[in-house]
């Protein structure tokens, strides 16, 4: 056997492999089966961690999720180094490697350890209190410095080599917990025939079973009829059955979030297994079965190595063969802490005494643990523990005070008394109620579609569990639908309990060894380090709501969410504050349950999946010509197309250039495209647009623009009517999805007696915009079936026909000012028209070019973009565009908006061009615009840049401006103050190349 | 994520699918040019916000595609019934949850 | 498909040659195939009820007014989208949209072949693999064989069609289905384990 703590005789991994290990260097033999803490408690070491604020050594005080102290750090390989790992759930794989966390330069020696003898200063709240002056200190000082002393662990440095992945479920039954009462609810659910899922955060059903030697179900242990029940479900087609799952979240409407650990217990997993998956399941039914959580008692010193919950010594024991300790001392306040002495003496380890808190308790396990000639102080307190980096013996005193008596112990077992787990049924709204009697929260008012049953629902005894589990798991399946609950006869059988324990009641709060001296240390919150005197102090400096004395104190905000703190600190405080408990009342319990990682959130959305990428059908040409691409929304799109040595301002400029000479091709398929069809289609135009379409000819197209109800511009793009009752809308290519969004909204919801439909077509077309005096010349020869003349095919017109053999949407229309055109073909033949329009193109000294250029183009050309010269707050009249507003109708969306007050005032920002005075100085965008540059600081800001690029085929800068009552200012003189001087500009008209239009046909 | 009954697809679904679409019941006026700035104000401004509740539009927008409208208890963010676009607002509530319009 | 493949030669009475999104792809895990289908004609098809006779007639195939179903024959598939709108799917390489431009009665006919690709996700574990990413139950009760709805997938739209009980045709636009497909590879490698 591994471990020299190891009885041969005890547990259930008497046959398991031999597993080595190592821990801060060190190398162990555990054995397959085990967990981390089982092994290392099986080598006798119980020094695990520091704690967080002062450093004290801390050893395992669990055997589960619970665990505040035992947080490791697990180091697979470089990558791989997960920090905050609880030592009692990760299960022990031969080669693992553990490192201690919190304490440097080793865990014995911990130099930060001094924290611990300068407590004084950090006593509840010190955050608040002792960084406050001076206050320049906070930002070089005291900020960097917490910084590095607070969290745990530390994080990995190199992304995360691991998958995760994710997967929605649905089921009748959700069962939460795998101990007696999840699996008898689990059980009668799935007897019915309704799906069920039984989730446990443990690689072994059972939950208390695996340490209640006593329990006997069915005529066997308890344990071995939990693993043939599970087994039994497992086999089930209607039953998921999922271990290592932990139920992190109970959301709305029955949804939880659970966390499967797929792979954290492998020594090797295979590269197709995640490492983690994350299961968002919505229920009809949720059972809580997720049982209780024993208490510590809180004492002077509680936190000494080797002193620990006595259902975690029971489990380590009875699970996985593991004495705690050689003489171990149990110190309680309830019967099940004499379960576990009596198991322990049983399995041969000295029981030095029990430290019973209660006068004259009797019971059966009290007279069993008196046959076995244990020891036993009733009414008295352990006062303080010996020792340091491991617990040395017990001070024992009449709880009401008297002569001390000290004896040696190499471990202490205690138990307050279990508390009933609430948090996913708080998580799901559900009202929590204290009674009175057995003093613990149990649940209350329900808000959601769900039950708990056994330990977390506050029912005690085993056979009262499966009782009120199985019925209850029948009548969840009845509400879920099943068919018939009562005919399950036959296919089973409610579980019968042959033998079990039972535990009474116990203590909340502070026992007599905690104080009131205001230097003893005696623990409530284990991982964050507050102690019963903390929230004394909380309370007296004027702490009254529970949920002021938690932040004040920091009670329950560690990792473990005071799973195991919660309640004594409760009570502490009600003592203090001399009320009852409920009417302090509990704080809130919040998911996450434990702590999950980004990789089980984030889930397959890294990478390729972080978010879409999406190309053109032309896109693998471009990328074969070497262009960079520019990321517009989610697409990729061609930004410029450089040639060998050219930098982008000279691919730029000889593109701009050879589209005004020759011709340019631009792949333009990202456009938004929406087909508008129905025998209303252009009153719905008329609507959507602030432009005349009911007497727009089929052939024609029109620029149109879009308003908010606002009057503000939301969208612009040319339209095509193909048919009196068949519209082609072009949008902007970020504003496709909003625009079709916002033209349903009012189709169907404003104006539903239209009789029109709309289609998204972006994706349906690839769109090739050819454009240049050559234009023409290129497209002819492969077109067939459209006259390509002047006369025939006038600028602002579109044709339907065949080009390269293929259906094509050819509209005449330009965004450069030049002759040009717009090929849209069905998407799969959009490279395959490119490449011959390429060819064609190549016979005239045509180029490709990309955004860049197109943008430079239109803006020599005085062309807006939406959403870069207009920001929400421009009017079709601020940027110049007053023309395409329908002046004759009657109503259209933002015809209303336009006629407001502040809409019509002088003084409204207006769209101008600005020319520097140095024509080869390039304006930034963005940059703002001052009357007069030698104002005092602030200056007066008039405007600011919108675009703004060097224009090749202009020999000098452009820009285009949003400025205070600009067209009132055309000829004058401007400042733009940028941070290496003023630079001086002069007001324009937004055209900056051929004024005239004529190159439109040229 | 909550659930949500889509009143054209006639089952609940999860929220992914939809987008919520601001309050309900705000017409537009058929004279909107006709409209005066306090009457514009109110329509285009002014929204109730209570705390309760609220009628509003969602969107079941990678579903049926459909706008429709939603009653939602903005305190526990259950929705208390579903329904049409076009359908009047309902002059009674059901008395429980959802629970109540999703049979 | 295949005839316009043929052709190549850039000239102006011949075709342009078709190259679908990711023709040919597919990924293969234990219990579940993922692989792009071939090019389908394909028709977004808007009408009021009136209209529905007329057009089931022309299209040879029913249009089905219950919400989350579809209709089949010979070849071609109507999914119910919306109250008003139907997808159709011709696999036989038949063109609905032609078939409609007779029909007088009110309707709204456009042509999206090229919008939507589509792929199969056939296996046994063909389900969870589609869960990996999609918030709809897929259970057989909820999600039966013939069933269609638009939904989610990870962040983007799909089309999901049931096509026998363990198979589904998953359409989603050309630009998402290197997404698409992806994040159905990965569905498909986690639902195997």
């Amino acid at each position: 056997m591994s471990g020299a703590f190891r009885i041969p005789a005890a547990g259930r991994l008497k046959q398991a492999k031999t597993a080595r290990f190592s821990f801060d260097g060190q190398s162990y033999a555990g054995v397959e089966g085990d967990t981390l803490a089982s092994a290392l408690l099986a080598n006798g070491v119980h020094l695990v961690g520091r704690s967080f604020k002062y450093h004290r050594p801390r050893g395992v005080l669990s055997a589960g999720a619970e665990e505040p102290n035992a947080l490791v750090q697990i180091v697979r390989d470089d990558a791989r180094k997960t920090p905050n790992v609880r030592a009692t759930v990760q299960e022990l794989y031969d080669g693992l490697a553990a490192n201690s966390q919190n304490r440097w330069p080793s865990l014995s020696f911990d130099v930060s350890a001094v924290n611990d003898l300068a407590s004084p200063l950090f006593s509840a709240g010190f955050y608040y209190k002792t960084f406050m002056w001076p206050k320049a200190a906070w930002k070089s000082l005291y900020e960097p410095k917490i910084r590095e002393a607070a969290g745990l662990g530390i994080s990995p440095d190199r992304p995360d080599p691991d998958h995760y992945s994710s997967r929605y479920a649905h089921c009748d039954v959700l069962v939460l917990g795998g101990g007696a009462a999840g699996i008898a609810a689990a059980l009668a659910a799935a007897e019915t025939g309704v799906s069920v899922i039984l989730a446990d955060e443990q690689a072994k059903f059972g939950g208390s079973l695996r340490f209640e030697s006593g329990a006997m179900i069915d005529g066997q242990d308890g344990f071995a009829w939990a693993q043939a029940a599970v087994a039994k479900l497992a086999a089930m087609g209607n039953v998921r059955v999922l271990s290592r799952t932990t139920a992190f979240g109970y959301y709305a409407q029955n949804f939880v979030g659970l966390v499967e650990r797929v792979s954290d217990h492998l020594k090797a997993p295979g590269h197709d297994l995640p490492r983690e998956r994350l299961w968002q399941v919505r229920a009809k039914r949720v059972m809580l079965a997720s049982g209780a959580i024993e208490r510590h008692m809180v004492f002077a010193n509680n936190d000494r190595p080797g002193i620990m919950l006595a259902g975690a010594a029971r489990t380590y024991l009875n699970q996985y063969g593991v004495a705690v300790g050689r003489n171990v001392g149990v110190y309680t306040a309830n019967d099940s802490a004499y379960a576990a002495a009596i198991d322990l003496k049983k399995a041969g380890v000295n029981v030095a005494a029990i430290v019973d808190l209660r006068d004259n308790p009797t019971g059966p396990v009290i007279d069993e643990a008196r046959a076995l000639g244990i020891e036993i102080n009733f009414g008295r307190a352990v006062i303080r523990a010996g020792g340091k980096l491991r617990v040395s013996s017990m001070t024992v005193q009449p709880k009401n005070g008297g002569g001390e008596r000290t004896i040696p112990v190499d471990a202490i077992l205690m138990s307050a008394g279990w508390t009933p787990s609430v948090h996913l049924f708080s998580q799901s709204r559900g009202k929590v109620a204290f009674n009175d009697e057995t003093k613990r929260f149990v649940p209350g008012t329900y808000a959601q579609d769900c039950v708990s049953v056994g330990a977390c629902n506050g029912t005690d005894g085993l056979s009262a569990t499966l009782d009120e589990a199985y019925a209850a798991g029948a009548k969840a399946a009845k509400d879920a639908g099943a068919k018939d609950a009562s005919t399950k006869t036959g296919k089973g059988a409610k579980p019968k309990v042959d033998a079990s324990e039972s535990w009474s009641r116990g203590m909340l709060g502070a026992a007599p060894g905690a104080g009131p001296d205001t230097t003893v240390k005696a623990f409530v919150d284990f991982q964050n380090d507050v102690t019963a005197k903390d929230i004394r102090q909380a309370v007296h400096e004027g702490m009254r709501s529970i949920e002021h004395v938690k932040r004040f104190t920091t009670n329950g905000m560690a990792t473990d969410q005071g799973k195991t703190s919660n309640m004594h600190g409760l009570a502490i405080a009600a003592e203090t504050l001399g009320k009852p408990i409920p009417e302090v009342g509990l704080t809130t319990f919040r998911a996450p349950y434990t702590p999950v990682t980004f990789g089980a959130i984030v889930s397959h959305a890294r990478g390729p999946l972080f978010d879409p990428t999406r190309k053109t059908a032309i896109h693998p040409w471009a990328e074969a010509q070497g262009a960079v691409f520019e990321d517009v929304g989610q697409w990729k799109r061609a930004w410029y197309f450089p040639k060998a040595g050219e930098d982008m301002h000279k691919a730029v400029d000889r593109e701009c250039v050879a589209v005004r000479n020759k011709a340019g091709l631009f792949d333009a398929s990202t456009l938004g495209k929406i087909e508008v069809v129905g025998p209303d289609a252009a009153k719905f135009m008329e609507l959507l647009y602030t432009n005349p379409w009911e007497k727009l000819e089929p052939g024609r197209c029109r620029y149109g623009i879009m308003l908010r109800e606002d009057g503000f511009i939301y969208d612009d793009g040319v339209v095509g009517r193909l048919a009196p009752d068949r519209f082609h809308v072009t949008t902007t290519t970020g504003g496709a999805p909003r625009v079709m969004n916002h033209m349903e909204d009012y189709l169907q919801t404003e104006f539903p007696h239209l009789n029109v439909w709309l289609t998204s077509i972006t994706e349906q077309w690839a769109v090739i915009a050819v454009q240049g005096p050559k234009s023409r010349d290129i497209i002819a020869p492969l077109v067939e079936g459209i006259d390509m003349s002047d006369e025939a095919l006038p600028h602002m017109s579109v044709r339907e026909g065949k080009i390269c053999g293929v259906p094509t949407r050819l509209f005449r229309m330009s965004f450069t000012g030049e002759r040009g055109f717009e090929v849209n073909v069905p998407a799969d033949y959009g490279q395959a028209v490119w490449e011959a329009l390429w060819a064609e193109g190549q016979k005239h000294g045509a180029t490709a070019y990309g955004t860049e250029s197109m943008h430079v183009l239109r803006a020599e050309k005085g062309y807006i973009i939406v959403g870069q010269d207009t920001d929400g707050t421009v009017t079709p009249n601020d940027a110049g565009l007053d023309w395409a507003v329908g002046k004759k109708k009657a109503d259209f969306v933002g015809i209303r908006g336009l006629m407001r007050p502040d809409l019509v005032a002088k003084g409204r920002k207006q769209l101008v061009g600005l020319k520097t005075k140095d024509p080869k100085v390039v304006l930034e965008e963005g940059a703002q615009i001052v009357e007069d540059p030698k104002q005092p600081i602030p200056m007066k800001m008039i405007g600011h840049v919108t675009s703004s690029y060097w224009s090749e085929n202009c020999g000098r800068s452009i820009a285009l401006a949003l400025v205070t009552g600009g067209r009132d200012r055309m000829g004058d003189t401007l400042y733009v103050p940028m941070p290496n001087g003023v630079i001086e500009v002069e007001v324009t008209g937004m055209v900056f190349f051929d004024e005239t239009g004529g190159r439109l046909n040229g | 994520m909550l659930l949500i009954r889509c009143p054209y697809c006639e089952e609940e679904r999860p929220e992914l699918e939809f987008r919520n679409a601001g309050e309900a019941h705000i017409a537009r006026s058929a004279n909107m040019a006709g409209e005066s700035d306090d009457d514009f104000e109110k329509f285009f401004f002014i929204r109730s916000n209570p705390k309760g509740i609220i009628y509003e539009r969602w969107r079941h927008m990678h579903g049926c595609a459909r706008f429709f409208n939603a009653v939602r208890d903005t305190v526990t963010d259950k929705f208390v019934m579903t329904y049409k676009a076009g359908e009047p607002k309902p002059s009674k509530l059901p008395k429980n949850s959802n629970e109540v319009v999703a049979k | 498909m295949a005839k316009a493949a043929a052709k190549t030669a850039a000239t102006a009475s011949s075709s342009a040659e078709r190259r679908p999104a990711l023709a040919g792809r597919s990924t293969s895990a234990t219990g579940v195939k993922v692989e792009v289908l071939p090019p389908a004609e394909r028709m977004s098809l808007r009408a009021p009820e009136a209209s529905l006779a007329a057009l089931s007639k022309a299209l040879g195939v029913t249009l089905p007014k219950a919400p989350k179903t579809s209709a089949s024959k010979a070849g071609r598939t109507a999914l119910w989208l919306g109250p008003d709108e139907w997808l159709v799917i011709d696999e036989a390489g038949k063109d609905p949209l032609a078939d409609c431009a007779g029909v007088s009665a009110l309707h709204s006919s456009v042509g999206v072949s090229h919008r939507n690709i589509a792929i199969s996700v056939a296996g046994p574990a063909a389900e969870a693999a589609i869960n990996s990413g999609c918030p709809q139950d897929l259970s057989l009760v909820a999600f039966p064989v013939g069933a269609g709805s638009r939904t989610i997938l990870g962040k983007v739209e799909i089309v999901l069609l049931r096509t026998a009980e363990d198979a589904f045709r998953v359409e989603c636009w050309r630009s998402f289905s290197d997404y698409v497909f992806t994040f159905l590879s990965e569905g498909a490698r986690d639902a195997a384990g």
